[in-house]
């Protein structure tokens, strides 16, 4: 063995004793202790976080984790991240949590924890209030806009009725331009988009008929914290039962959370 | 980078593009024969018309060939039904289209309105024809020959600017174009084919027109 191999392996191992030596520590022990957790909150994603007019972090996911800190009785530190450094954030224990509009796939789960779903994230069809569409069948001699190309159209034109009309605009903007304007009634979208749409026009609030595709937000966490899974989940919980997680979706979402959520 | 040609992969939607085909056809004629007749009415009015109405076709012509196409076509169907007018992708199309054609045409007819001589128009007077039958067989016929060139071209340009309609959803060949591409993202096939497919009905309209022009349009 070389003297550089013996070298490469001993720092190798100090690491790594030195990261699971980190992990052992209960996170929810450490929280407590420090009075302080740290949740990392989408920096550009609104309305799950994004900078308000005075730069600070504003969302759902914010409220959520300033909820979530309130419960525990700490402080809550408000940490901006990206879609793509969100994870790494967590694995590097720069954060406790995530709670950024975080989707469950297998993927994910084969390296962090994830705690019962807070939030509702969501394609399918919206509408103006008076219009009676609660499940695709109902879009029978309906017309519905989409942004061609986007997953909520092709999904609408492989499954709504033969005699529905789908108006395919070229991109979002003429999608929204179209609900706005009164063109259609009915448009398929994210929730995200409808929510932005009744935020900017609440004449015209475009309130959720049915779900499509459904990827509701976790809170992410380290595996191996039971503790801190536990908590997590009994105050999302409790936050379900007493109308919390509703309030939340009503402000930022501009629609209750869905039936069955 | 290699990229595999693959136009079989157009076939599936071979209905998209002939009923686009021919929702493009229908939207020419219609919007040529109504844009000729707002033009031709148009371009009258700002000759012999009463000032008032000169005015007011003077500023139509104006407001639209001053403005882009796709504004006005989004105004007639983004804008106008916030004043309680709303209008289906189809019927903006047609109505955006004869707006737009009916002002380029007024301009143009005006300009042969201008070139017939008015010695023309008095020697009709003098033979006891009415304003009317002065206006049809002496001047508008002597106008038509002399622009009709030009406006065949321009009939042409607004068949070619028809395209933009796909952008409120009116289902043209191009709105068949982005579909399918938006399908099976063979852009190049798709965009290729339809490029082909303006050529050959640009051929043709020409050549229709041409005909037209030699059987009803007498020159000289």
């Amino acid at each position: 063995m070389s003297i550089f191999r013996a070298l490469a392996a001993g720092i190798l191992s100090a690491a790594v004793i030195g990261l699971s030596g980190a992990a052992h520590a209960d996170a929810l022990d450490s929280i407590m202790k420090a009075k302080v957790i740290k949740v990392a909150v989408p920096q550009d994603f609104a309305p799950f976080g994004s900078a308000g007019a005075d730069l600070k972090p504003q969302g759902l996911d914010v409220d959520m984790a300033n909820y979530i800190a309130e419960q525990l009785g700490v402080k809550a530190e408000i940490i901006a991240v990206t879609s793509a450094n969100r994870i790494p954030y967590l694995q590097t224990h720069k954060a406790d949590l995530v709670i950024s509009s975080l989707g469950k796939n297998p993927e994910r789960e084969k390296v962090i924890d994830f705690s019962v779903a807070y939030a509702p994230f969501f394609s399918g069809v919206f509408g103006a209030k008076d219009v009676a569409v609660a499940k695709m069948e109902d879009l029978a001699g309906k017309t519905v806009g989409a942004t061609r190309g986007a997953i909520e159209e092709q999904e609408l034109t492989k499954a709504a009725p033969k005699d529905t009309t789908i108006k395919r605009f070229e991109d979002n903007n003429a999608t929204i331009a179209a609900f706005v304007s009164g063109q259609v009634d009915l448009i398929a979208t994210g929730n995200t988009v409808a929510a932005a749409i009744t935020e900017k026009n609440p004449s015209r609030p475009a309130t959720t008929k049915f779900i499509m595709n459904n990827s509701p937000c976790y809170v992410g966490l380290n595996k191996d914290e039971p503790a801190l899974l536990a908590k997590v989940n009994e105050i999302i919980e409790k936050a379900k039962k007493d109308g919390t997680l509703n309030k939340f979706s009503e402000k930022w979402l501009k629609n209750p959370l869905p039936a069955g959520f | 980078m290699t990229y595999h040609l693959e136009f079989s992969a157009l076939l599936p939607y071979w209905q998209d593009l002939a009923w686009g085909l021919w929702f493009t056809v229908v939207l020419t004629v219609v919007s040529t024969v109504a844009g000729i007749a707002v033009g031709t009415l148009g371009a009258s009015a700002r000759s012999f018309g009463p000032p008032w109405l000169s005015g007011l076709v003077r500023v139509y012509v104006e407001l639209i060939r001053n403005t882009p196409f796709i504004v006005q076509l989004f105004f007639i169907f983004f804008g106008l039904p916030a004043l309680g007018l709303k209008l289906s992708e189809t019927t903006a199309a047609f109505i955006a289209m004869v707006v737009n054609l009916g002002a380029y045409s007024t301009e143009i007819i005006r300009a042969g309105i201008d070139a017939v001589p008015k010695g023309h128009i008095e020697a009709g007077v003098s033979l006891a024809m009415t304003r009317l039958e002065v206006l049809r067989y002496i001047v508008l016929r002597q106008a038509f020959a002399k622009i009709y060139p030009a406006l065949s071209s321009q009939i042409v340009i607004v068949m070619l600017g028809s395209a933009v309609v796909s952008q409120i959803s009116a289902p043209d060949l191009t709105y068949a174009a982005n579909f399918i591409q938006s399908r099976n993202f063979r852009a190049f096939e798709v965009y290729f084919v339809v490029a082909l497919i303006y050529l050959v009905l640009s051929i043709l309209l020409r050549y229709l027109l041409r005909l037209i022009g030699d059987r009803f349009v007498r020159v000289g």
